[in-house]
């Protein structure tokens, strides 16, 4: 589904390359989880597979489903079936939740050829989706994560991800600031959401959330590379010892 | 010759070609327009209050020629219930126009007032623009006071259900329109006022409007369409106790508007909010200068103005709240804004605050900035296209001044013509 080969990426602005070579196939159905220290590159991949501005690639591929990401703008990419659920959900003054969500659920249908929702159907299903996750109307009324605690912008996140149901979705330390219930909720939220034409993409530090989302593989990133890949016990791994041991291993 | 002769010279030849209407009952008024035209002169570049804003246009004896631009839109207002007053090129249209009766109120033009011995306007117009020539000098409006060539006069008696419309159509390209109107509502008088439409060329209008005690006046305007129209504007009101007053601009397009709206609040706990939301692109000019005096206890006044402008435009705001030493528990706020989307355009900005009363709560804020790049990006993640995601964090930019509007349907028929502005004006 996600095929990234011999991924290089370097900052726009200054010559500093970040991603080294990310070697990286994530399979329908599957759920991969990448751990690795702080600033390995986690997000600036998940940034670069969404189209971000800022990063310049200067080698190798990405691709979902055989189209090639990189060529297209962010819009498209969405639109496509990649969804990235942010590390840092973004404010957005002014703009109603529901207005946003609305919007992007139709500019993607539209995009693909496919009906919009109406205006009674879609509130039918974001009332449904979203009180599952605990996020309540006024919730939904207010300008997009404006005065979220971040547990309710994380939660948001996976509200919109349920309601674009994306082919691909990469969560971003998702569990970042979340509280036991919290983390939780959220984990039920894409649980529910996994399906064999899925894939998902989970960039966590901590075990804690793969007790709830199960991986079927662990990477370890560690100076914008991949360097090791395993299965679940390697998270366990991580958790007991740090990254030490493992970065010791590979150097 | 001086600074003061070039200017009475220059104005010589400006009024030149108008002439003052003859009224039993509005003569004196004129005269004394006419008279503090005089002493004034036409505004010059290096006038403080000037800046900004360059007065040529305005002071050219001819008005610049502004081309006729047809968006293929209905008007603003089309879907209300409301009597509409239509002039066009500053002439009153009686066959477009609704009959002027309405219950709860008297509505007549002032060129049929003029004719008449006596009058109801007799000691309100004009007052309220020579008051307001001090402390800073407003020439256009006393030159409106002197020559204006028609108007609309309103006296509320009570509360008038269906909103005034006067609408201004521009079919002649060098038209160039002078129009008074004075509104004056009675204690516990409600009334809105509706105003849309290109209007001129050039066009020159000015509203006094009297708010009694515990009357409410609301005005929303349109200024439009055509590109290369000028205007200068100005709004005068008092208020009287628990009055409220509340009016909204939309301009879009134009090459010129200066809008002026100068608000004494002298009887306690009244209320004035004046807002503006403004959309520019190009050859776009807009002035919004206000000046608010707090004259009586426990008053509340807003100002909230935001502009967004491309491709070269220029925004001005210059907005004043005076605070007499009597004001006590005045309220105040202020804020401009700019959204620049590209860096050919400039805003330009002069809040300001004097105080004399010391239990006071003002605050005053502008900024100028681009769009949100981070909010841009995760639009555009959640599969929102860039224009539209644009058009979204534009109007969410406008949403502060536009939500001044009291009125649920007025302010979505704003943001409809602000949607397809945005829709026609994308990059
Ligand atoms: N826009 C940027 N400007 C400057 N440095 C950046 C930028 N984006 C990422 N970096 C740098 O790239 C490295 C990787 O960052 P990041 O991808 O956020 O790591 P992680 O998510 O694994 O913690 C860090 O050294 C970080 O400082
Ligand atoms: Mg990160």
């Amino acid at each position: 589904m996600l095929e990234i080969k011999n991924l290089q990426v370097s900052l726009a602005e200054e010559d500093k390359e970040i991603l080294k070579g990310v070697d990286l196939t994530v399979e329908a159905g599957k759920v991969h989880a990448i751990m690795g220290p702080n600033g390995s590159g986690k997000s600036t991949l998940s940034y670069v597979l969404s189209g971000k501005d800022g990063y310049e690639v200067t080698g190798g591929s990405a691709s979902l489903d055989g189209e090639d990401l990189l060529e297209l703008e962010p819009e498209e990419r969405a639109a496509a079936g990649l969804f990235l659920a942010f590390q840092y959900p973004v404010e957005i003054p002014g703009v109603g939740n529901m207005t946003f969500l609305r919007t992007a659920v139709n500019a993607q249908r539209k995009a693909r050829g496919e009906d919009e929702m109406s205006a009674a159907q879609f509130l039918k299903v974001v009332r449904e989706r979203a009180k599952t996750l605990k996020i309540d109307s006024d919730m939904l009324k207010r300008p997009v994560n404006v005065g979220f605690s971040g547990g309710e912008k994380k939660r948001n996140e996976i509200l919109q991800m349920a309601m674009l149901e994306p082919k691909m979705c990469i969560l971003d330390e998702t569990d970042s600031g979340l509280d036991v219930d919290a983390m939780k909720l959220v984990s039920e939220g894409v649980n529910a959401l996994r399906d064999e034409g899925r894939g998902f993409l989970v960039i966590t530090h901590y075990q804690r959330l793969l007790d709830h989302i199960k991986p079927d593989v662990v990477h370890i990133m560690a100076n914008g590379r991949i360097v090791k890949t395993g299965g679940p016990e390697l998270a366990l791994e991580v958790e007991q010892n740090g990254y030490a041991d493992i970065l010791a291993e590979v150097a | 010759m001086g600074i003061a002769e070039s200017r009475i010279s220059q104005l010589q030849d400006r009024v030149a070609g108008l002439s003052v209407p003859a009224s039993a009952w509005n003569a004196k008024n004129r005269a004394a327009a006419v008279e503090r035209l005089q002493s004034m002169g036409l505004p010059a570049p290096r006038d403080e209050y000037w800046r900004f804003t360059d007065p040529k246009s305005l002071n050219a004896i001819e008005a610049p020629k502004a081309a006729l631009f047809d968006p293929k839109e209905t008007d603003v207002f089309d879907t209300i219930d409301r009597l509409e007053i239509v002039f066009v090129d500053g002439v009153f249209d009686a066959t477009a126009s609704d009959e002027l009766s309405g219950s709860n109120m008297s509505i007549e033009r002032l060129s049929d007032a003029e004719g008449q011995d006596t009058h109801w306007t007799a000691d309100c117009y004009g007052a309220l623009e020579a008051i307001g020539q001090t402390p800073v000098q407003r020439p256009f409006a006393a030159l409106n006071t002197a020559y204006a060539t028609d108007g609309v006069l309103i006296h509320v008696t009570g509360k008038v259900e269906k909103p005034v419309n006067i609408s201004y159509r521009h079919a002649n390209e060098t038209s160039d329109a002078i129009l008074h109107h004075v509104i004056k509502l009675e204690e516990g008088a409600e009334l809105t006022l509706l105003e849309n439409g290109p209007a001129a060329a050039r066009f020159n209008k000015s509203c006094e409007v009297f708010v009694a005690d515990r009357a409410t006046f609301h005005h929303v305007r349109t200024q439009g369409r055509d590109h290369e129209r000028r205007a200068v504007t100005h709004i005068f009101a008092d208020l009287g106790t628990e009055s409220v007053f509340k009016s909204f601009t939309l301009t879009a397009n134009g090459a010129l508007t200066r809008n002026e709206c100068v608000l004494r609040l002298n009887g306690d706990d009244a209320t004035a909010h004046v807002a503006g939301a403004s959309v520019g692109d190009g050859d776009f000019h807009h002035d919004d200068t206000v000046f608010i005096t707090h004259d009586a206890v426990g008053c509340e006044s807003r100002q909230v103005f935001k502009k967004v402008l491309r491709n070269g435009a220029t925004g001005v705001f210059q907005g004043k709240i005076l605070v007499k030493p009597d004001a006590q528990k005045t309220d105040g706020y202020q804020i401009s804004q700019s959204l620049l989307l590209d860096d050919d355009s400039q805003f330009l900005a002069k809040p300001e605050l004097e105080i004399y009363a010391d239990d006071v709560a003002c605050s005053h804020g502008s900024t100028s900035g681009a769009l949100d790049e981070e909010a841009l990006f995760y639009l555009c993640s959640r599969g929102v296209p860039k224009d539209q995601a644009t058009d979204l964090l534009t109007l969410a930019f406008l949403a502060e001044a536009v939500d001044e509007i009291e009125s649920d349907t007025l302010s979505d028929l704003i943001v409809d013509k602000l949607e397809g502005w945005l829709e026609r004006h994308r990059p």
